[in-house]
């Protein structure tokens, strides 16, 4: 305990000067259409950042380009410090290193908009898949850890089951444990809650305000203004591509200077 | 004599010809397996190429399913027995053999099925790739899983069980092509049927116990199938 606080000690000066996941000068095309035109962000440990905007602002494209889900055309990702190599190659730029991404991809926990379980494993297999297979973890550790991550998100009893046996509101829960199992520096939500029926949006909330609150850093794209306004500590507002807006929820709900924003909140 | 009937074909006792019989259904199987096993291997490559391969693979591949669907399965055998006696026989001269030779009949058999069956498993293997979500490649990839790792974690489990259908019609094919094969003088079940019928001359009971040999094949494994599907898409329904 003693060698556990002196090392959060001594990290917590370099913490302060090396966001977790740093985006600078983001740019992304499909081909004439260009997504996004140079987008910076910065998240530091233990930050939880809103990313708004209304659909075909780039915020989701914005997300899946910090694990390079999508490729950016331009500008710079880095993890913890560690900038992700890009390469020009024929059909458009490619990660340099795969193996640089795979294990930067290891410790960044994704949730999908779709939750993306897999259908053919259990929701404790789906659980344990990436400690066992990608991480190495002993087994049976990871099997006791996925348990507890279950209780955490309230579907302990439904370990054994298929996704397809689950609903909505509760693949979505077990998507973020397996997400957890990762052990992840930081954690990214693509519209979490968008394919939910409103009944089951509260549940899903409840747990990423729990995750918010025992100081994960996490990015999280999402229309949920409650959410935006009250558990995260910044607000990113996209608007064609680029930051038209950021800061605390405060600064942006409050008095926001941004036209634009005073009209996707109108809407 | 006795009467002949279809008792006297399946029989064990003396004058039946039961040991015949399912001597040559135990030779159907196996020429089937063999050649639907090939068919699966070539299938899977197949499927690759199409999938994941560049311009010229993926020409070859359209082009070998193009050209196995459109000429008859009775010919790609020929081709391969005679075409194997072809390229055999020389050589067999150069080590002092004289007279025919060819691959023998079960391997040429089970390569024409497998070539033959190749290209209905190349568009079954396809099919079921893409009947994968993209959504769970998609988590695979993020979680940071090497290509090779989601290739044998996911895809591959998941396609077979979209695969399993198909590989079951597939498999009826093959068993129903697997008489063709009966014309390079390997004795399965029709050529068995064949050689009872000339000695015996009851040419209609012989093909009747024929079909019905058959007839247990395809239920059998049809039966067999369908426990299979049951078992690998349990997390795939909804209850």
């Amino acid at each position: 305990m003693n060698m556990l606080q002196s090392q959060n000690a001594s990290l917590a000066p370099v913490a302060e000067s090396v966001p977790a996941v740093r985006v600078s000068q983001l740019r992304k095309s499909y081909g004439a259409l260009e997504v996004l035109k140079g987008v910076s962000l910065d998240a530091h440990d233990g930050d939880v950042v809103s990313i708004l905007g209304s659909s075909g602002s780039g915020k989701s494209t914005m997300l899946r380009c910090i694990n390079m889900l999508e490729v950016p055309n331009g500008g710079e990702i880095a993890i913890g410090g560690e900038v992700i190599r890009l390469k020009e190659t024929r059909t458009g730029p490619q990660p340099a290193d795969r193996l640089q991404v795979d294990r930067l991809r290891s410790r960044i926990g994704m949730v999908f908009q779709s939750f993306n379980l897999w259908s053919h494993m259990t929701i404790l297999e789906n659980v344990i898949e990436a400690p066992v297979h990608v991480q190495k973890r002993p087994k049976a550790e990871c099997i006791e850890e996925a348990r507890e991550l279950l209780a955490k998100v309230g579907i302990a009893d439904k370990a054994d089951h298929y996704p397809a046996h689950l609903s909505g509101g509760q693949q979505q829960r077990a998507a973020i444990a397996r997400a957890l199992a990762q052990r992840p520096r930081v954690m990214l939500f693509d519209e979490p809650t968008s394919a939910l029926d409103p009944e089951l949006v509260g549940e899903v909330l409840r747990v990423m305000r729990a995750l918010a609150e025992e100081g994960r850093t996490m990015l999280v794209v999402t229309h949920e203004m409650g959410f935006a306004r009250d558990v995260s500590n910044k607000v990113v507002f996209l608007h064609k591509g680029v930051v038209e807006e950021e800061g605390s929820p405060d600064d942006v709900f409050g008095g926001s200077r941004s036209e634009r924003f005073r009209q996707f909140l109108v809407r | 004599m006795n009467e002949f009937g279809l008792l006297t074909v399946f029989s064990f006792g003396p004058g039946g010809w039961g040991p015949a019989m399912f001597k040559a259904a135990a030779m159907t199987i196996a020429v089937a397996l063999t050649g639907f096993v090939f068919g699966a291997m070539v299938g899977a490559l197949g499927a690759w190429a199409k999938i994941a391969g560049g311009r010229i693979t993926r020409g070859i591949a359209d082009g070998y399913t193009t050209v196995l669907r459109g000429i008859p399965d009775l010919l790609v055998i020929y081709l391969f027995y005679f075409g194997s006696s072809a390229v055999l026989t020389p050589i067999g001269r150069m080590f002092g053999a004289t007279g025919f030779l060819s691959l023998p009949g079960f391997l040429a058999g089970a390569l024409a099925i497998g070539i033959v069956s190749g290209a209905y498993h190349t568009e079954v293997f396809r099919g079921a790739y893409r009947s994968v979500s993209r959504g769970e490649i998609e988590a695979a990839v993020a979680i940071g899983m090497s290509r090779a790792l989601v290739f044998r974690r996911i895809i591959v489990p998941l396609s077979l069980r979209f695969a399993l259908p198909g590989l079951g019609n597939v498999w009826q094919l093959v068993l129903k092509e697997s008489a063709l094969i009966s014309v390079t003088g390997l004795v399965e079940i029709l050529r068995q049927a064949q050689i009872g019928a000339g000695s015996t001359r009851q040419p209609f009971t012989f093909f009747l116990a024929a079909a019905i040999l058959y007839l247990v094949i395809s239920s059998v494994s049809g039966w067999t199938l369908q426990r299979a599907e049951q078992r690998f898409t349990r997390g795939l329904r909804r209850v």
